[in-house]
């Protein structure tokens, strides 16, 4: 038997619904990890990445952190995927681009209604934020983009049985959504 | 009868009629984002870009069927070039798809999944664009314009005059004739063809959002080539 594919998927500045998404391929995923062993991934907790054949990313880029993530992905994977509507043009996070930074923040940490001992939270290990949000391919290479918000359980089925299997992926009509 | 070919294909028209015209009729599909049968052509978003035999590119809204020429339309180059297109058009707004009320009927949308689109490849430009909820029954985001001159054009038609086009490049923006430059002292109505006829959710009349539910849209399941030779469209 050939050797599993390794794959590896983080989220970035996403709401881990792409996960929730690709998570809803149900029983289907004990024939997945058949066919591939998961390496970095919040389904693992395993923290850091090792060389890979796939990288799945969600969500954009919005802090010194995911860029640094996104990087380590592109280092390590053969095949680098931007997964939902974040990653590919910033989603809604990237939402806050058209308010200034400092005005964000005020609003939320500062001037919210109900808000105790207001401060902006800044402790070093927080990551620092970037002015804007960023779509990843912006900051690395990107392979592949599965669009959607999220993309569907059958979108990450199709995808990454056609890699296994050797195929150049392909979506029908039906599985592309922008939504 | 006087015909063209596109792809191959005989394709009669009328004189006068423009090669999309005569395409339309034809049941030939050809993308097209600012024309609308019914308003003048304007030529402006460059999707139905089609090739001639000597190789020049055309507008098919706007160029007139003249007697054998030889079309090309759906080939791999010219699909290319459309998806290149279109992803500025992306970049250049700020298409929020799951954030927007048109999501699923947007021609915008229609057409990128026409052309396969599954990134919008170039850098975001994040332009700075104004909201107008002003008017109780419409809203205008400019965020999601296209400039595609379709309001101008049917507000022109209406004898109202609401839209125009201004500033140049990043700046560019669609004003309102008012005193205020805002929605609710124009003289749009909800029932006009101008507040309706957007092809993406840049003008909305409001309370009509949601109302098909995912899987029910039009281009849920159906390419924008059906629903336009159809005689549907999302504006």
């Amino acid at each position: 038997m050939a050797a599993k594919l390794k794959l590896a998927t983080t989220s970035l500045a996403g709401c881990f619904g792409c996960h929730m998404s690709f998570l809803d391929i149900d029983e289907r995923i004990m024939q997945l990890v058949e066919l591939v062993e998961f390496d970095r991934s919040p389904l693992t907790d395993i923290k850091n990445c090792s060389p890979c054949d796939i990288g799945l990313i969600e969500g954009g880029v919005c802090n010194a952190d995911n860029v640094h993530v996104l990087r380590e992905f592109r280092n390590n994977c053969r095949i680098l995927v931007a997964v939902g509507a974040c990653a590919i043009n910033g989603g809604l996070p990237a939402m806050r681009n058209s308010i200034p930074l400092e005005d964000c923040l005020r609003e939320s940490y500062v001037n919210c209604i109900g808000i105790e001992n207001p401060q902006i939270p800044n402790d070093p290990e927080l990551p620092l934020l970037l002015n804007q949000v960023h779509p990843i391919h912006e900051v690395v290479r990107i392979d592949y983009s599965l669009p959607g918000c999220p993309p569907s359980a059958d979108v990450f089925w199709k995808f990454l049985t056609d890699l296994i299997e050797g195929h150049e992926p392909s979506l029908d009509y039906d599985l592309v959504y922008y939504d | 009868m006087a015909h063209i070919t596109i792809d191959g294909q005989i394709v009669p028209f009328e004189a006068g009629q423009t090669v999309m015209e005569a395409a339309m009729a034809a049941g030939v599909y050809i993308p097209h984002l600012c024309h609308h049968p019914d308003f003048t052509p304007h030529g402006s978003c460059r999707q139905c870009t089609v090739t001639l035999k000597n190789g020049w590119n055309i507008t098919a809204c706007t160029a007139r069927a003249a007697e054998g020429q030889e079309i090309s339309n759906n080939t791999e180059e010219l699909n290319l070039v459309r998806k290149r297109l279109t992803q500025m058009l992306f970049v250049e707004g700020n298409h929020f798809c799951p954030a927007c009320e048109k999501t699923g009927n947007c021609q915008l949308q229609g057409v990128a999944y026409h052309l396969n689109m599954m990134s919008n490849h170039y850098p975001q430009f994040y332009a700075l664009r104004d909201l107008d909820a002003t008017h109780p029954d419409i809203l205008l985001d400019r965020n999601r314009c296209i400039f595609c001159n379709l309001c101008v054009r049917a507000s022109h038609a209406e004898g109202k005059d609401v839209f125009a086009i201004a500033g140049r490049g990043i700046n560019k923006h669609l004003v309102v004739n008012s005193e205020s430059g805002k929605l609710i002292d124009s003289e749009l109505t909800a029932d006009d063809r101008a507040a309706n006829i957007c092809p993406t959710g840049a003008l909305l009349v409001k309370g009509k959002a949601f109302q098909a539910p995912i899987g029910q849209r039009l281009y849920d399941h159906h390419d924008i080539d059906e629903i336009t030779l159809g005689g549907r469209h999302g504006g």
